[in-house]
């Protein structure tokens, strides 16, 4: 699976119908583990960030997953989008793998086109419904209407498998913003370029509600919610940053000599 | 009333370690003396250890004239460094590392091959046939096709690259009919001889730290990763500073590993060891036996720790005679190391804890849980299907005599334990064995070696929840529809707790039948 870093969704200036919020999702407080995590501080450097992102036209997203997945390299250059744009799904603390991708789902092969489009199906749907009585994927659809995800801490949690940031990229899930991350899970993302992890440090997840309107600028390390009318400062990508930009942990290798090239 | 105390030290806010230290320091390793068994390495002199660097100079010596400068290094830290063939280096570095063993199952591993051979060429040869072990154990005896079907691109795998360890399984209907069918592949690794002290262990699946018991580093990882280090031998690994667990005291007859690295998750959160390392030393974990040790590392990730370490001792040694035949050179923390934080705990005070749903650090004492009414109890997976973990649950029956009141799901993690089962006497049973203890307290099983429903699984996994009822489980996880149910509740327990709670119907302490 090539490295192409999945970040770029084009600026959809299409303007996205802002959806009328009918419910606000209750969340029950008692999710909230009582005792604050210690502080790992991953180590983040403030870098600005440049992303060489190539754009896909949304259309391409449907079909064959071989398509989405050019190296970097054989793109020819295009303007750098270094935004995402469109409407936000909110989950909790400690949301774990079992819940992005339930263990049933795990036969298929992320790598076989199909089976990848299949686990973009199943994409959160175990959350437990009391809580999150807005689905994520509409019943009968296979792509979710939210493009990112906005969570709490230790998003990620659980697993190993790389079905989960699999499950979100394939959803149509573009980034996910969340206050901390399992490290598995941000290994993953980061390897794959399914989706881009950003971390933030409040509590984004109080503040949001799903369906809001959300643009995510990378490169002023910004998120503006057009629903609320705030704006929210995110956390520079830090040491991932290399390894994002160079497209994926083969093209990094590539890049940096470590294998040889394709 | 535990009165276990902890007492977190946090580093001051300078630099994890001294700079310019260079003071040579010995290593640290447990008190005893301990015999290095591994061949032909160093060992200076009968007792003591050295380190993997020049031996300990006088300190009068100006640093110049040695030609070497040494800084303090953990154990996790100096495994890095000989990985990476570097001298030093320091939590936060980003290295590439050279891996000893790669381990994948069916779950991961054809995601893995897929993306190996995208990226490294359709006809391109895994970096070393021999550092490879492919452990089908996830979704095994099942009819679900594509399970099966995982299975066998495993095994067209293996054949193309002549993969040398590969525990196959051919027919499902009857696991002993396939001799190199294993099962649970964390308790494979390790007692095919697959753990090795000071060496770098990487597996598609978190609970790979379970080998850390073993004084290696072993994490989990995930497909494209893996598929990278299929191809490359190596990969880009974050140092991660440790943690340091001192665990003294003597261990009550009623608590096991389970109770402790329960009672760590519930102290330090489910994230409170992110992208750390936890080191686990002290009197205690010097008198576990392997399989404890093993139980301890194994529920690591579920602090978010990266990877667990136990130094390696005369207990790992022994362990290891006849297992492997390559040589080995474990490695230990230096006593200047630098921890970010350490926690003690008295071990003889302590009591034995479940998690509560749905949370594997939402810790509660099992005495306090005694009016929780259950439906159901598992015992098996890497975490608590060990032979140890059912002489514990076998021992409880035992002391009983009388028959479960809920159904009790037994599910040995590989061919070897479900073995002793039927082969090994429990103690005080007048020469039973635990097959025949389970039988007569009215267990179900013991069910063909695999991860079983630790993981919920395709619908038709023996022992799956697939309604909302109440489990305590020996497993490692207990998030919502863990093992199937999105609606059911899990309580994380020790087998002891475990079997307990099987007999009276209700979450409940050992003590109740250990006097």
């Amino acid at each position: 699976m090539a490295m192409a870093m999945a970040a770029a969704a084009t600026a959809t200036a299409a303007t996205a119908k802002i959806a009328t919020r009918a419910q606000k999702s209750t969340f029950l407080s008692s999710q909230k583990h009582p005792l604050s995590p210690l502080s790992p501080n991953p180590t983040t450097f403030p870098k600005s960030l440049k992303l060489p992102t190539s754009s896909f036209p949304l259309s391409l997203k449907h079909s064959s997953s071989s398509i989405r997945l050019i190296p970097l390299a054989a793109t020819s250059p295009t303007p750098t989008t270094n935004t995402f744009h469109g409407l936000c799904y909110v989950v909790r603390d400690n949301i774990d793998t079992d819940q992005i991708i339930p263990a049933e789902h795990l036969t298929l092969v992320p790598s076989k086109p199909d089976e990848y489009s299949k686990l973009g199906s199943f994409a959160l749907v175990g959350l437990p419904s009391a809580y999150y009585p807005i689905p994520f994927i509409e019943p009968g659809q296979s792509q979710t209407r939210y493009s990112i995800l906005i969570g709490g801490y230790n998003f990620g949690c659980g697993s190993s498998r790389e079905h989960a940031p699999v499950a979100l990229g394939a959803s149509g899930v573009r980034a996910v913003v969340a206050e901390s991350y399992a490290r598995i899970f941000f290994r993953n993302c980061v390897a794959t370029g399914e989706v881009y992890p950003l971390e933030l440090e409040s509590r984004l997840c109080d503040e949001c509600t799903t369906g809001d309107v959300v643009t995510i600028e990378l490169e002023e390390c910004r998120l503006i919610n057009h629903t609320t009318g705030k704006e929210h400062r995110l956390k520079p990508i830090g040491d991932a940053g290399p390894v994002i930009e160079a497209g994926g942990i083969f093209a990094y290798a590539r890049k940096t000599g470590m294998i040889a090239s394709k | 009333m535990a009165l276990a105390f902890s007492s977190a030290i946090a580093s001051t806010s300078s630099p994890l370690f001294k700079k310019g230290d260079m003071a040579l320091s010995s290593p640290s390793f447990p008190s005893s003396s301990n015999l290095q068994k591994c061949t032909g390495r160093s060992s200076k002199s009968a007792s003591t250890v050295v380190a993997v660097m020049s031996p300990p100079q006088p300190q009068q010596r100006p640093p110049s004239t040695t030609g070497s400068v040494k800084h303090a290094m953990t154990m996790t830290e100096k495994i890095l460094a000989r990985a990476s063939e570097r001298v030093r280096l320091e939590p936060g570095e980003n290295i590439w590392v050279n891996i000893d063993v790669l381990m994948t199952h069916d779950v991961c591993g054809p995601g893995t091959i897929g993306i190996f051979k995208k990226e490294f060429g359709e006809n391109a040869k895994v970096w070393d046939r021999e550092k490879i072990v492919i452990i089908p154990d996830h979704y095994i005896f099942t009819s679900d096709e594509r399970a099966n079907r995982n299975v066998d691109i495993l095994r067209d795998f293996c054949k193309e690259q002549n993969i040398k360890y590969f525990y196959d399984i051919t027919d499902l209907s009857d696991f002993k009919a396939n001799p190199d069918y294993k099962g649970v592949c964390h308790i494979a690794l390790a007692q095919e001889g697959h753990c090795r002290p000071g060496e770098v262990l990487l597996g598609t699946d978190s609970h790979t730290c379970n080998a850390g018991a073993f004084g290696q580093f072993a994490t989990g990882i995930g497909n494209t990763d893996a598929g990278f280090v299929m191809g490359a031998g190596k990969l880009l690994l974050k140092v991660p500073p440790t943690l340091r667990f001192i665990l003294d005291g003597e261990m009550p007859n009623f608590l096991l590993a389970k109770d402790l690295i329960l009672q760590i998750i519930g102290e330090i959160t489910v994230s409170g060891a992110t992208y750390k390392s936890m080191e686990f030393i002290g009197s205690t974990v010097e008198s576990l036996s392997m399989e404890e040790r093993m139980t301890l590392c194994n529920m690591v990730v579920e602090a978010g720790g990266k990877n667990g370490v136990i130094p390696a001792d005369q207990t790992t040694f022994k362990y290891l005679e006849g297992k492997t035949p390559l040589s080995y050179e474990p490695l230990y923390s230096d006593e200047q190391a630098s921890f970010v934080s350490e926690y003690k705990f008295n071990v003889s005070k302590l009591e034995p804890v479940v998690a509560k749903p749905h949370s594997p650090d939402n810790r509660a004492l099992a005495r306090e849980c005694k009016d929780v009414k259950i439906d159901r109890v598992y015992i098996g997976s890497c975490t608590g299907g060990k032979t140890e973990d059912f002489l514990a649950a076998a021992k409880i029956f035992l002391a009983s005599g009388e028959r479960v009141k809920v159904p009790t799901f037994i599910v040995p993690a590989t061919q070897k334990v479900w073995m002793d089962l039927y082969a090994l006497p429990v103690p005080g049973s007048g020469g039973k064995t635990c097959s025949q203890i389970f039988e007569e307290a009215g267990c179900d099983g013991p069910a063909s070696p695999n991860c079983g429903a630790c993981l919920g699984g395709p619908r038709d996994t023996y022992a799956r929840m697939n309604e909302p009822q109440v489990c305590v489980s020996t497993t490692n996880r207990n998030f919502p529809g863990r093992m199937g149910h999105k609606d059911g509740q899990i309580y994380l327990a020790s087998p002891y707790t475990a079997a307990a709670s099987a007999l009276t119907g209700f979450v409940t302490d050992p003590r109740e039948f250990l006097h």
